[in-house]
């Protein structure tokens, strides 16, 4: 257990060290949240409505977890880092639980300060609110195992343009956060509708409204993909572990 | 006693034999060398001396523990510092080196002493609150070599530590590996000849994954009729390559 949690706290300083993620992780969101309630102002939208749009941000928030977790991985790897620590008696379960516990926090907090952003600009201080926090936990697992597949098959070059560019721009298109995916409709919102991303941004706006029965197939959606993803990408790091 | 034996080592990438048939021993205490062009097959013999990578035939015994059947005493045995910095970059020199002292379970107490010991045999005290990303390249490469011993291995490989060093840097890690020989049996990989001279007790000169020639560096420079170490060492290459 010590050489789990020595592993895990270097990982959470690594990351918390790093001033992007800090801007990334915390800052970003709370720009966008904040810019999209001042168009709201001048011209109202429904979708921007500060109880829709804030599970939509939080979500989109937490995809910097891929990044972060991918990034780190990579730079492992690449530095040796990881090579090194093989010769320790750090066991493969604790590479894996290493890499993913410390970003648990980080994502929480993350959403925590959007949350009370959105407080701060209007949303509803309902009890509600809580458990779409709690609920902020299985999406994060998706976000971060996700990171953890890509963090053992890229280089940290490759990880910034996939998961950098390429998937926060997948999640925010596909997941429903700027624009209705009905207006688009067809096999577009088919596609984004077999994906998890709406159906973390259907989950947390749910919860914010405190239904928490049509919640539920969202949830199954989310959990779904999150098994998927961290299965394999705890295959595709054990056998990037072998191949070295 | 011998610290490393190699028996037949080979390890086949697809079509690339990395690795051809490998054999000779280390002795107990030694610090030996493992010289080669890029892609002689040095780094793949580390790894799996280490292993941390399996061979495709053949077997290597480190202090008679078999790579093959004993990889988890293999791996308690021996410690790398490989070729990259292979160091936490955000975190203190301190921090680095608690990390691994945390990985291997030490308690709070020997911790503090490991760093303390380590640090003033490295030279890395005026350092320690320093974030090693930041650090210089030696200093880099002290810091990864110290990682590298905190788990008191018997068996210590560095690869190409002094890579891309300047010249004052590089003496000042010579006397670092000086320091330690005798006291831990040392393999070395490097592109220097000169440092394979002054340092080595005996060196091995690898192409293409085979063994070319396995003694001491005068020894070389008599069977080939060179004044200089280098020369010695393009000699047996090119001669091979004839």
């Amino acid at each position: 257990m010590k050489k789990l949690l020595t592993f895990a706290s270097r990982n959470a300083k690594e990351i918390l060290r790093d001033p992007l993620t800090l801007f990334f992780g915390l800052g970003f969101p709370i720009v966008l949240l904040l810019l999209l309630s001042a168009i709201q102002a001048s011209i109202p939208v429904p979708l921007f409505e500060i109880a829709h749009l804030t599970p939509g941000i939080t979500v989109f928030g937490l995809s910097f977890m891929t990044l972060f977790s991918a990034l780190l991985i990579a730079k492992d790897r690449e530095s040796a880092l990881l090579e090194r620590l093989y010769t320790t008696p750090l066991t493969p379960l604790d590479f894996i639980l290493g890499y993913t516990l410390p970003l648990l926090p980080i994502a929480l907090a993350q959403s925590a300060v959007t949350y009370a952003a959105a407080l701060i600009l209007g949303l509803a201080p309902t009890p509600s609110i809580l458990l779409a926090l709690a609920f902020v936990l299985p999406v994060s697992v998706l976000f971060i195992a996700l990171g953890l597949l890509f963090g053992s098959i890229l280089t940290d070059k490759q990880v910034g343009g996939i998961c950098g560019a390429l998937l926060t721009n997948l999640s925010a298109w596909l997941s429903g956060i700027w624009f209705d995916l009905s207006l688009v409709g067809g096999v577009f919102e088919k596609i984004a509708y077999a994906l998890p991303f709406v159906h973390a941004v259907e989950l947390e706006r749910a919860l914010v409204r405190g239904e928490l029965i049509p919640a539920l197939p969202h949830l199954w959606w989310v959990l779904g993909y999150g098994i998927a993803a961290l299965a394999l990408a705890v295959l595709l790091f054990l056998r990037q572990m072998k191949k070295r | 006693m011998n610290a490393i034996e190699i028996k037949n080592l080979t390890k086949r990438y697809r079509d690339v034999t990395a690795v051809d048939g490998l054999s000779f021993t280390v002795r107990e205490g030694e610090l030996f060398s493992l010289l080669g062009v890029n892609g002689a097959g040095k780094s793949t013999t580390i790894r799996m001396l280490c292993a941390l990578t399996e061979p495709t035939s053949g077997d290597a015994y480190l202090l008679g523990k078999s790579i093959l059947h004993e990889s988890a005493a293999v791996k308690r045995l021996c410690a790398v510092s490989p070729q990259e910095s292979a160091v936490a970059p955000a975190l203190s020199v301190k921090e680095n080196l608690a990390l691994i002292c945390g990985v291997h379970g030490f308690s709070k107490e020997k911790t503090t002493e490991k760093i303390g010991e380590l640090s003033a045999l490295l030279g890395l005290q005026e350092v320690l609150s320093r974030r090693a990303g930041k650090l210089s390249g030696g200093y880099k490469r002290r810091l990864s070599i110290a990682m590298a011993l905190i788990s008191e291995p018997k068996i210590l490989f560095l690869d190409e530590p002094t890579l891309g060093l300047d010249v004052l840097a590089r003496s000042d890690l010579w006397d670092v590996i000086r320091a330690l020989k005798g006291n831990v049996t040392i393999v070395l990989t490097t592109h220097y000849m000169e440092e394979a001279e002054a340092l080595s007790d005996r060196v091995a000169v690898m192409k293409d994954g085979r063994l070319l020639v396995c003694d001491t560096p005068d020894a070389i420079k008599v069977q080939t009729g060179a004044v200089r170490f280098e020369d010695a060492f393009v000699r047996i290459v090119k001669g091979v390559a004839k």
